[in-house]
């Protein structure tokens, strides 16, 4: 068996590593711990690394997922560790296994986010936020084919609105494919649907993967 | 990381540059930190990151015990604007602490055009800009790198500034200042003494005096400060410090890959050329040395390239043995060699094709100039059947695409030799129709020109720089006579270099002019972005400041220069032996074939010259 899954951490300083930057870091992290990562074959080889569900710039993630493809049998139960310890800060590997799931079979997302208030009172927010969401509600987004409205709580299973010291606490389920509903647009809704409501600041965390049918993503 | 940091990356291009936490950052526990210092490069994190002094030095300092050297880099326009929107005072990457925290802050500088940078740097940090309006020990505000070597420009607001190479001489001024601290001395102690420190230049320390026509007359030096600054070198540049554990960023910088620097110093003595001249004598490391430090690096930083760094790769006697050895390595690992800096003759080229097995890079040469005649007056030894042989060796192995580097403007430069350059290019295609064994696939050759800079400390020191009209006219004419379609011809614009002139043998009286600058928004003018040339005549107006006047001046052998008292370790006589043979036209013979008795080898205490 030549393929396998980590599962790492990306959090702290570690956030403002972009999608390509991670690559490059997880690329030679493999090098740097001496994993046999199997390159391609063509004219400007590279590793044969990617990243299950890239991460967007500033978002934090408990459950960040790499498939590799390795060129001879490593140590499954020790590559965790021995990888964390030539990883940048914020860069934490949890767990590596074989026969992944396939990431087409990826459907929800699990994740936490604060909405920061400077001034308002969060537990007046959060019913503000709550009783929004609580009808259907579009955003506008840029996706690669130009500008359209989505609607986003049609593809939300989870969302609670909860105070919190200084924001509210916001904690969903949503689509991670087909469409991929990025926790941000949650922002976006609010800032384009009630201004007044917009939070000065906001950040998610991933907390976990599941499938079609809730269970878990191997 | 502070929240006010947190709430503005979101706003700003490429944040990974200013959050620091990459793999091999070194943090250290504040209460066994007695002397903090802020190694401040000006310009973005991904040139910075990728200074090899800058890599050099990081390790030297924080060797130290109870010394603390964490990074500083320019931030990018949006995020000035916003630190500034929102009063974030400029700050280290490793601790996040703002640089008034900070006992020394220490400028890496290479190019001139960085000068504006460093004040808005200190502006940022909430610092006075003055030497003389920081009255207190500290924070000690110096510099160092190859354009101190005319430390003028920047004088008023140095406390002081490190001429040569810093290894060495960084670390004995914290030394100093750290005694100082704890002695509770007064900046004028502090600096007096520094100043015996060799290798150490303070500027408040020496009075200019002028002729009437503007001229420098005389350097005054008081307080027992020495007549003639004197660089220091690393002597033992075998066991110098090469940090194999440098820091890997986090985000692509501009040279991201493991540098191994085979030697210092060149043995060529082109004339234009300051690093050939400020960086001797000659001093390289052994064939084992460089194997190990090379693999060591990879391994730490698991890089996937690795290129060797000099001013002459073809010129390091082990070239071939080292090559083999890191080939050997890097070849099984996917790992690619990239050889910059080859001469253009066939020994470079029998290398290229070996080692360029991975990945195969560009090609580039630089002539430097168009005929015989004008580079045998600089001194370039390089003859146009090298040129072309090596293109032949290299189009016959595959390559199909090179580039050319020329300078206009050259003493004695005529407009045969700007046309020379145009029909150099064409014996190139044509070498390429003689040579390739696929024509299908087209030739790409790139001709650049750059307008020349006149430098301090070379034989080309006295030289004028053609005014900008007169580079512009022999570009046009350059460009209506590059007729084949497969070159391309690129010109760096005039206006940079014009500056660029002016500031690298400008004097004390330029101070005020940058400072000018900065307040009209002069910042990062190195990048097109934050270069305007108005800005620089209209302060230059307002202050009546002639920039021709040292720019375009031919100025007479007999003239006091402002870096006269600033010695790199070859002596004046040597520059004007070498300036008279260019306006002879005669070549002299690489360091090699004889040594010229420049006067470096002196610094070499017992030591020999690897010329």
């Amino acid at each position: 068996m030549d393929k396998l899954r980590l599962v790492y951490q990306q959090t702290g300083r570690a956030r403002w590593i972009s999608h390509l930057d991670a690559m490059r870091t997880l690329q030679r992290a493999m090098n740097r711990a001496g994993v046999p990562i199997r390159y391609s074959e063509g004219f400007n080889p590279h590793a044969l690394i990617s990243i299950v569900m890239p991460l967007s710039v500033g978002a934090e993630s408990l459950c960040q997922m790499a498939d590799i493809r390795v060129r001879e049998d490593v140590d499954i139960a020790a590559l965790p560790e021995r990888l964390t310890a030539v990883m940048p800060e914020g860069l934490r590997f949890t767990d590596c296994y074989e026969n992944a799931d396939k990431p087409a079979e990826l459907k929800w997302l699990r994740c936490r986010g604060l909405w920061e208030y400077d001034k308002a009172d969060p537990a007046k927010l959060a019913d503000t936020c709550r009783e929004l969401f609580s009808g259907d509600v579009q955003v506008m987004r840029r996706t690669k084919r130009g500008e359209g409205l989505l609607t986003v709580t049609d593809h939300l299973r989870e969302l609670t609105f909860s105070p919190e010291d200084g924001g509210v606490r916001v904690e969903c389920v949503l689509s991670a494919a087909d469409p991929v509903v990025n926790p941000d647009l949650l922002t976006a809704a609010v800032r384009q649907n009630l201004p007044q409501a917009a939070p000065d600041a906001a950040h998610f965390l991933r907390l976990a993967l599941y499938k079609a049918d809730g269970s878990e993503f191997h | 990381m502070d929240k006010r940091i947190e709430r503005i990356l979101p706003l700003v291009q490429k944040p990974g540059r200013y959050t620091g936490g990459e793999y091999g950052e070194i943090q250290k526990d504040l209460s066994q930190v007695d002397l903090r210092m802020a190694l401040c490069f000006p310009d973005v994190y991904e040139i910075g990151m990728s200074n090899t002094g800058m890599r050099i030095l990081y390790r030297v300092l924080n060797d130290m015990p109870g010394v603390w050297c964490e990074r500083v880099f320019a931030p990018w326009f949006d995020m000035a604007g916003e630190m500034k929107k929102n009063q974030i005072p400029l700050y280290a990457l490793e601790s996040g602490d703002s640089l008034d925290k900070f006992d020394a802050i220490g400028f890496s500088l290479g190019y001139e055009m960085a000068y504006t940078t460093v004040l808005e740097m200190l502006a940022l940090a909430g610092i006075p800009l003055h030497s003389g309006e920081r009255t207190g020990l500290t924070p000690l505000v110096f510099a160092g790198g190859s354009v101190c070597c005319n430390s003028e420009p920047m004088a008023d607001f140095f406390d002081l500034t490190i001429i040569g190479e810093g290894e060495d001489v960084d670390r004995e001024v914290l030394e100093l200042l750290r005694l100082a601290k704890r002695e509770g001395w007064t900046k004028e102690r502090f600096l007096a003494a520094a100043s015996r420190i060799g290798g150490v230049y303070v500027p408040s320390l020496y009075t200019p005096e002028y002729n009437a026509d503007g001229t420098l007359s005389a350097m005054r030096p008081r307080g027992g400060a020495p007549e003639r600054v004197t660089k220091r070198i690393v002597e033992d540049f075998e066991n110098s410090c090469f940090p194999v554990d440098a820091i890997v960023p986090n985000t692509e910088i501009v040279h991201d890959r493991v540098g191994l620097e085979l030697f210092r110093g060149c043995i060529r003595g082109c004339r234009f050329c300051q690093a050939g001249h400020i960086y001797r004598p000659i001093r390289s490391r052994s064939v084992e040395k460089l194997m190990e430090q090379g693999k060591a690096a990879l391994a730490f930083s698991g890089y996937q390239e690795i290129t060797l760094l000099s001013l002459s790769s073809s010129d390091y006697r082990g070239l071939n043995e080292l090559c083999d050895g890191l080939m050997d390595y890097c070849e099984p690992r996917g790992i690619g060699l990239s050889l910059p800096s080859l001469r253009a003759d066939n020994f470079s080229m029998d290398i290229m094709q070996r080692v360029q097995k991975v990945r195969k890079s560009g090609l580039t040469f630089a002539p430097e100039a168009g005929t015989q005649r004008l580079r045998d007056v600089i001194n370039k030894n390089v003859t146009e059947e090298d040129l072309l042989r090596s293109c032949a060796t290299a189009f016959q192995g595959g390559w199909n695409g090179i580039k050319l580097y020329f300078m206009l403007g050259l003493p004695t430069e005529t407009d045969e030799d700007v046309l020379g350059i145009a029909e150099l290019a064409d014996r190139v295609v044509h070498c390429w129709r003689e040579n390739s064994p696929n024509r299908s696939r087209g030739l790409r050759v790139t001709v650049s020109t750059s307008c020349f800079v006149p430098k301090p400390h070379t034989p080309f020191q006295w030289e004028p720089q053609v005014c900008a009209e007169e580079y512009l006219r022999r570009v046009r004419l350059l460009r209506d006579h590059m007729k084949a379609k497969a070159v391309t011809y690129n010109w760096h614009d005039a206006e940079t270099s014009f500056t660029e002139a002016v500031l690298s043998r400008g004097d004390r009286r330029l101070g005020a002019l940058l400072e000018e600058i900065w307040r009209r928004g002069g910042y990062l003018e190195s990048w097109s972005e934050g270069f305007r040339l108005d800005r620089w005549t209209e302060s230059a107006a307002a202050l009546g400041i002639d920039l021709p006047f040292y720019a375009n001046r031919e100025r007479p052998l007999d003239e006091r220069l402002p870096w006269d008292h600033l010695f790199m370790g070859v002596e004046k006589r040597h520059f004007l032996r070498e300036y008279r043979q260019a306006h002879k036209g005669v070549l002299s013979p690489d360091c090699r074939a004889a040594c010229s008795g420049c006067g470096a080898k002196e610094m070499l205490k017992g030591g020999r010259c690897d010329g």
